[in-house]
């Protein structure tokens, strides 16, 4: 009885998870027209069309969004995951005496930042204002993902560490042929981290980029999506002129268009995500 | 170039011992035994305070000379941090000041507290304040309890495919961008979306703009805020139930113990460690509410309950560009947090001693 009750129960909630991307997904495919004067439910294409489609597709800031956006996650990510392996090193050698002073200034910044403004302020006075380095830049590190690479690091068993320093291996060495092969794991975790939170970023942008040849995605996205505003569909290629009759659809394509990537891919790699929760909830 | 270093530290080790040394020899003379008691004492003590902070610099001299490679990989990571986390704190003084965009930091003229007074004084801050409480307490009511009922739920699950199939499929709201989560939400809430046609099967009395109306704000961000949050949240305590020991629902099942019993007795007692440090850490940050879905989602009808501290720092401090202003604000913001965090994180810490089952 219980079982039974738990089952549905819990598929009616996964139903309401999955309902509002289908929903998103259906209208995607279906007649712009149709959809305007739709009310209720959809669970199938009202009408099937690809002109949502070929809208967003025609849509020059689409595509210069997603541009932008493989850009900064791509030499984002990098950058953070070399920043963060090595801070991440140093911190896990129990014989650093330095060690006693990163590790608190490093997680310090967790719970101590000076805020918004004095933020926007620093990357206006070193010049980073309206340049793509401000979105990779500030946000580089985060210390939660130091520190669940450190504990990962951690782990390790020192006499691998030890049998590699009688061979004569320097640091780099040691993080390279020994931690990384062993942590592999880890550093996909991390990597997926900071890539999914790259990706979805926006504020950042919003706030540090004045070139339009400069938004990410998302920040398209916002315009399209929640400022209502017709200039996110780009003037050339009709969009413009066509903008009240295919607005629906194209918020909907847009959305598809944008998140597809992210929901594919995660599936996949759901066992790292857990691991890197696990790793995070351990103390040393 | 090693032997100087050492050099220098046998030096100044000695020269120390002498001052302490010399130190004791002006001081009042005392009975032979206990004399011979008080030079080592006194020696040690003033040899102490007197090299500590060299203590603390010698080791780092010596850890630096056995672990170079070491000291140059963690170089970058400490420039980062520097520039990017530990710079702009200075820059929090302009929250003392008027700060004129044109006339720069030393140029602008320092008015103490003006600034929170401003603030404190102002119509907006009751508004401000209760909201981000409202906000912030409602989701603890609603956004954390709900992660956890869904984990007992899944965790009771025995078909295997139907439970993977499950934590996917509820992972995957989390990866959704907020951009596109708050465009959803405002799709839904027009006059014909889907959430009023929900709401016209469940006998409304008419559609309207749901997102215009400002008591419904809060349902539409709590529940938008637990149905993103709710199967990523629920990873830890699932992973935390699966340590349980089968053993332990093995003997209560023999003992005659029922399904919710077993749940109440066993499981629920697994995880309350993990709730406590979770909780305690959620009440930590009770003046910290995302600013991000709140911009993207509140409009003039709605300020009245949706503006929050962080969101009314961006709006005054940035696009009007008080910086001065919206420093200040800040600055009170991140003080509660910090208040708040180290109360709840201590209360932590005697807390989850107690609770050691």
């Amino acid at each position: 009885m219980f079982d039974t009750v738990n089952y549905l129960l819990v598929g009616i909630l996964s139903l309401l998870f999955l309902y509002p991307v289908w929903y998103v997904l259906m209208a995607s495919f279906s007649n712009p027209a149709k959809l305007m004067v739709h009310t209720g439910p959809l669970l199938i294409p009202n009408g099937l069309s690809l002109e949502g489609y070929k809208a967003v597709f025609k849509n020059k800031n689409i595509l210069t969004g997603y541009s932008n956006t493989l850009f900064y996650v791509g030499a984002g990510t990098v950058f953070s995951m070399f920043l963060t392996t090595l801070g991440a090193y140093v911190t896990s050698r129990r014989n650093l005496y330095l060690r006693k002073f990163l590790l608190p200034f490093f997680v310090l910044t967790m719970y101590v930042n000076a805020g918004m403004i004095p933020d926007f302020l620093l990357v206006k006075a070193l010049g980073l204002h309206n340049s793509r380095l401000a979105l990779i830049l500030p946000a580089a590190v985060s210390a939660w993902n130091l520190v669940v690479m450190r504990t990962s690091f951690l782990q390790v068993p020192a006499s691998l560490e030890e049998s590699a320093k009688i061979d004569g291996a320097n640091h780099w060495t040691i993080l390279w042929r020994i931690i990384f092969p062993v942590t592999k794991a880890t550093f996909a975790v991390i990597t997926l981290y900071y890539l999914v939170g790259k990706w979805n970023s926006w504020f950042h942008a919003m706030i540090y980029l004045k070139d339009r040849s400069k938004y990410p995605l998302q920040l398209f996205l916002q315009e399209i999506l929640v400022a209502n505003s017709p200039t996110g569909l780009g003037d050339e290629g009709g969009a413009g002129n066509d903008f009240y009759r295919l607005d629906q659809v194209i918020k909907y394509c847009t959305i598809i268009v944008s998140t597809v990537p992210i929901l594919c891919v995660y599936p996949f790699v759901q066992r790292y995500f857990i691991t890197g929760v696990m790793l995070g909830s351990l103390k040393e | 170039m090693f032997h100087n270093y050492l050099y220098i530290i046998l030096r100044l080790n000695c020269v120390d011992i002498l001052c302490a040394l010399m130190q004791y020899k002006y001081k009042g003379g005392s009975s032979l035994a206990s004399h011979n008691n008080n030079i080592g004492e006194n020696a040690v003590a003033g040899y102490y305070s007197s090299t500590v902070k060299k203590n603390v610099f010698q080791k780092l001299k010596r850890d630096f000379i056995a672990n170079k490679g070491l000291y140059w990989m963690a170089l970058p990571v400490i420039l980062w941090y520097i520039l990017f986390q530990y710079a702009p704190l200075p820059g929090l003084a302009i929250a003392f000041q008027d700060y004129n965009m044109f006339r720069g930091f030393s140029g602008s003229e320092w008015v103490g507290f003006e600034n929170f007074l401003r603030f404190f004084k102002s119509p907006n801050c009751w508004r401000v304040v209760r909201d981000t409480f409202s906000i912030s307490m409602l989701s603890v009511l609603f956004s954390f309890p709900t992660p956890i009922l869904f984990a007992l739920m899944v965790n009771e699950l025995s078909t295997r495919w139907y439970k993977k199939t499950i934590q996917t499929v509820s992972y995957m709201p989390h990866f959704i961008s907020m951009v596109v989560v708050c465009g959803m939400i405002s799709d839904f809430c027009r006059t014909n979306g889907l959430f009023n046609d929900v709401r016209m099967l469940f006998g409304a009395a008419g559609r309207k703009d749901l997102l215009s109306d400002p008591d419904l704000f809060y349902t539409i961000f709590i529940g938008s805020g637990t149905w993103q949050g709710m199967g990523w949240s629920s990873i830890i305590y699932l992973a935390t139930l699966s340590s349980i020991d089968p053993n332990l629902y093995e003997a209560a099942y023999i003992d005659g113990a029922g399904r919710l019993q077993r749940i109440w007795h066993i499981t629920l007692p697994g995880i309350v460690p993990v709730i406590a440090i979770q909780l305690i850490m959620r009440l930590g940050s009770v003046l910290s509410v995302g600013f991000e879905k709140i911009i993207l989602l509140y409009n003039p009808l709605t300020m009245e309950k949706a503006d929050v501290i962080s969101s009314y720092v961006y709006r005054a401090g940035l696009q009007d560009a008080n910086y001065s202003y919206g420093a200040a604000v800040g600055l009170f913001n991140s003080v509660v947090n910090i208040v708040s965090l180290i109360l709840f994180n201590s209360l932590s810490r005697k807390l989850t001693e107690a609770s050691l089952w």
